[in-house]
């Protein structure tokens, strides 16, 4: 893959951020420590009432974690954004996020003026966070993505959270086929089991790198529902 | 026993709402709370994909995600709190006959069809349409961006251990329902599945009943 690294930054272990991402350009995530989570969401840039729909992603490639070769899907039947690379193997889609109440529940209470910048975060008031610098709020919280975590589901429903899912500097590539809204967190799963607060830091790297190409794209030709949603993104662009 | 006492036995369960909703329709409603609220698949296998809002505060809305993390389990039954964005529960579901009824599974769309089984499916009838267009009618204020990830009674999708999601077949059946008790008030949204290109409905969306009871304290009053 030719590619041009456009920019770089760490998004800080327990914190958040957001940022427009182009149709063309491949965010790779590294986890640098391991044990990382990044919690995520993506809405159409253009059109913020298109958003990643957990189900349609799901329903499409019959799966019910992320990994290489995986795309996220809208709820418009168009792609945001492919997994083009992925060291880790596997990333939860089912779980959502930590909230106030399970944070304090489980790590204790703390208080900005306390612990300065120390306080602990949680999942859901990140994400509040960050949606509010463009409109969004509480009617715009879909289920999300968390990135290097995994979680496993038995034969009658048990979710079992798998500690050691992402190792020290396991990455995922997410090549964005969609003007996308990108807004992350980086708090600790909520099912996570270590009792102490420890969010992890995860590096972000943006690269030029162009989107789907039309033929021999392991994302395409998946399934033909990853080539028929390729195909309504591209009539989105068409010009 | 007194005519008044047989009259009152008689009516103590005598529902405060019942209807039938035809297959491919919606319906929208209030649940008060401490209302029982049941819904039954007369044929069998038909999914109901559903939505709660708090009638309160309509930003507080039914969580699949925080639904199945609080009980860690993904399937839907007796015993779950249907939990809100919010952490509270907005009902539990107090008898299932049916045994497991799906959250992940979503609602289907005219895009989505399009993406999952052809372009020309795009002009079939969908629960998303239906979603839109009953938010529309009620003119509450609410449309697309409140549509979150819903719950599909009867609806069958397990999840293997390997991670795969698969439709099954339904394990409903005609006559089994689910009831719930509402613990706050809610507005019910539905979508009665019209739904024609999956197996999980035998390929044939079918009519279902609601059902209300009031609580028992204020029917006797």
């Amino acid at each position: 893959m030719s590619s041009r690294v456009l920019w770089e930054e760490d998004l800080h272990s327990g914190s958040h951020w957001s940022g427009v991402i182009r149709r063309g350009t491949t965010l790779r995530m590294t986890d640098v420590d391991g044990g990382a989570n990044v919690g995520a969401l993506f809405y159409n840039h253009e059109d913020r009432l298109e958003r990643y729909n957990m189900a349609d992603t799901l329903k499409a490639q019959h799966t019910a974690y992320l990994t290489k070769g995986l795309v996220c899907y809208s709820d418009m039947g168009r792609i945001l954004c492919s997994i083009t690379e992925d060291t880790c193997g596997w990333h939860d889609t089912l779980c959502g996020v930590s909230n106030a109440a399970l944070v304090a529940d489980k790590y204790g209470s703390t208080r900005f003026q306390e612990q300065r910048n120390g306080y602990y975060k949680n999942g859901y008031d990140s994400f509040l966070n960050e949606l509010g610098k463009y409109g969004l709020g509480k009617r715009d919280m879909v289920p999300n993505v968390n990135f290097f975590s995994k979680v496993t589901v038995g034969h009658e429903g048990q979710m079992y959270f798998r500690p050691g899912g992402s190792k020290a500097g396991n990455h995922v590539d997410l090549r964005f086929e969609m003007h996308t809204l990108v807004v992350l967190h980086s708090c600790q799963h909520p099912l996570d089991p270590e009792p102490a607060y420890h969010p992890r830091y995860v590096r972000l790297l943006a690269m030029a790198t162009g989107a789907a190409p039309a033929k021999e794209d392991a994302c395409r030709e998946r399934c033909p529902e990853n080539e028929r949603g390729f195909r309504n993104t591209e009539m989105l662009y068409a010009s | 026993m007194s005519d008044l006492a047989q009259l009152d036995e008689a009516t103590a369960d005598m529902p405060a709402l019942d209807e039938i909703v035809s297959a491919g329709e919606p319906w929208m409603g209030v649940v008060r709370k401490g209302q029982r609220f049941r819904i039954v698949d007369l044929e069998g296998n038909q999914a109901v994909d559903t939505l709660f809002y708090s009638a309160a505060t309509m930003e507080e809305r039914y969580s699949a995600a925080d639904t199945i993390r609080a009980q860690g389990n993904l399937y839907l039954t007796t015993g779950t709190r249907l939990l809100s964005n919010e952490g509270n529960t907005m009902l539990q579901i107090i008898a299932d006959t049916c045994g497991r009824h799906d959250t992940l599974g979503g609602a289907c769309s005219a895009e989505s069809n399009t993406v999952r089984y052809a372009i020309e499916k795009r002009h079939m009838h969908s629960c998303r349409d239906n979603f839109l267009l009953a938010l529309a009618r009620a003119d509450c204020g609410l449309g697309k961006r409140d549509l979150s990830s819903n719950i599909n009674f009867f609806m069958n999708v397990p999840v293997t251990p390997g991670g795969q999601l698969t439709f099954a077949d339904g394990i409903s059946a005609a006559g089994r329902y689910v009831e719930m008790r509402a613990e706050m008030d809610v507005i019910v949204l539905i979508s009665n599945c019209p739904q024609l290109n999956n197996p999980c409905n035998g390929y044939n969306p079918t009519p279902v009943r609601l059902m209300v009871w009031d609580p028992l304290e204020a029917a006797s009053s």
